[in-house]
């Protein structure tokens, strides 16, 4: 880390958390949980400040959900100083960690790839297996259509690559989770949704 | 800021007592992110047991400690929380759970289903139909539903990552030709979307049509044995079964002495000394709504 760290970016570090810790995290996992428990649906998840190019839903994702026992991989442009920083103060992950260890990944879908370098369950342990928080430009409830538990009919959502999820879905029980994060708005994608392309 | 306090204040006896601060929800961060993330994954892998480091709390395990942790992993300050027992909201658990969490959430709490955002279950799955929004949480005994065909933890892993059941079909097919029909009664296996085989808990099998196709969340909290599982909603969910034994979801053929439904579970309760008994709706609420009592 650099010694002359600039004095705004110093402060940033130390701001953007929740304005009240224990609640304001309370209320995120409810988003969450909604969001993973019914895939596809799009809510809003506010309260996080975090330094750019972090969505303020990717901030509040870590935020509730990433501590010292889950490694954090940043991909790309969001493996910056004053990311790290934030995460670090805030939550006190551990980076950079190597892929294949993380508990979260976090970037654009290009920076993410491939996703099989990253952690998808044993057969014995499906669970221990990486959630990607991952950033795109808008969420939409339009394009690749969705099924399976969660969704009562059917569920749509502009996932970046189909194919990939559909991919990664015939693999249950293991399988990569997903986090879409746009702005203050969450999408969950679990690996127990079938994915077929528009 | 304040003066720095004279000699004539020092032994004055302080009357203001320090403010106790608790954890949102009793639990401290640490060990509700540890839930937090244990739950997403359990609905991700429906009906799987994720594996949790399970903490002591302030209550014994029989009283659905693993039941106690999930639902102060996902309270809110504006949830109204319901606890039942056996499908009764005035049992001495289910009252303490309730005041530990007004105390310690400082949630608003209800014994009517309808007006429930989260209910907290031992044993029962209310009558009145849950809706989107709504988390059941259950208090879970022992949540490997193979434990008691084999003990070996590695060995039940194994079992449900090669989805080798056929042991559990074995055993329910031996009820068959023992007694005619299967005699589980309680906790009876259901498969989760064709995959998972999962204990639903000591609920009557007459509960386990309600856990398929639910519009609320459910999820699973085994305390002494540290697993966290779940069923997000519409999620198919089947009890097993044979072709020429398909499951039936049996009650006491009787009405509820109380308020006539036909169509509710019933407990059999005895009425006084002479062996008098009566069958009463086991969900208090349900039957009081019935009534017209609902307060
Ligand atoms: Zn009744």
């Amino acid at each position: 880390m650099s010694g002359a760290a600039d004095p705004a970016a110093e402060s940033a570090v130390l701001t953007g958390g929740f304005a009240e810790a224990g609640v304001g995290a309370a209320r995120a996992f409810r988003v969450l949980l909604e969001a993973m428990a019914r895939p596809g649906t799009i809510r809003r998840l506010a309260g996080a400040a975090p330094p750019a190019p972090l969505s303020p839903a990717a901030g509040a994702v870590l935020l509730t959900l990433a501590d010292a026992a889950t490694p954090v991989f940043l991909a790309g442009a969001h493996d910056t100083p004053a990311v790290r920083r934030w995460i670090g103060f805030h939550c006190g992950a551990t980076m950079p960690c190597d892929p294949a260890a993380a508990a979260f990944a976090l970037g654009t879908w290009e920076a993410l790839l491939p996703l099989d370098r990253f952690a998808r369950g044993t057969p014995e342990y499906p669970d221990r297996s990486a959630t990607l928080i991952v950033e795109l430009p808008r969420l939409l409830a339009a394009g690749a259509r969705l099924a399976g538990p969660g969704i009562r009919r059917e569920a749509r959502l502009n996932l970046p690559d189909p194919a990939a999820l559909a991919t990664n879905a015939a693999a249950f029980p293991l399988g990569l989770d997903f986090l879409f994060c746009a702005g203050d708005a969450v999408a969950a994608l679990p690996r127990s949704t079938r994915v077929e392309a528009a | 800021m304040s003066e720095p306090k004279g000699p004539a204040e020092r032994g004055k006896i302080v009357t203001e007592p320090e403010p106790i601060s608790y954890n949102f929800a009793y639990l401290d961060e640490e060990t509700k992110r540890m839930i937090r993330r244990a739950l997403l994954k359990a609905l991700a892998i429906p009906g799987y047991q994720v594996p949790f480091a399970s903490r002591e709390m302030p209550m014994p395990y029989g009283w659905g400690t693993g039941g106690v942790q999930v639902t102060a992993a996902c309270l809110v300050p504006e949830d109204v929380l319901k606890v039942i027992d056996q499908g009764a909201d005035d049992t001495t658990n289910a009252v303490s759970i309730r005041a530990f969490f007004a105390r310690t959430a400082g949630v608003r709490t209800t014994t009517r289903t309808a007006e429930a955002t989260i209910i907290q279950t031992r044993h029962r799955v209310p009558e009145t139909p849950l809706r989107e929004g709504q988390i059941l949480v259950f208090q879970v005994p022992i949540p490997e539903p193979l434990r008691f065909l084999e003990p070996r933890e590695t060995e039940t892993r194994r079992m449900h990552a090669l989805q080798d059941y056929g042991l559990m079909h074995v055993k329910l097919y031996e009820d068959i030709a023992r007694h005619g029909e299967i005699a589980t009664s309680y906790a009876y296996p259901v498969k989760v979307e064709g995959r998972y085989v999962m204990d639903p808990s000591p609920i009557p099998k007459f509960d386990n049509p309600k856990l398929s196709m639910c519009p609320a969340i459910q999820l699973f909290g085994a305390g002494r044995e540290a697993r966290i599982y779940a069923l997000p909603p519409w999620t198919r969910v089947e009890s097993l079964d044979f072709e020429d034994h398909p499951f039936t979801p049996s009650k006491a053929d009787q009405a509820c002495a109380l308020c006539g439904a036909a169509d509710s579970y019933l407990d059999e309760v005895i009425t006084d000394d002479a062996g008098g008994r009566m069958f009463v709706c086991s969900d208090t609420d349900h039957c009081a709504g019935r009534r017209g009592e609902a307060s």
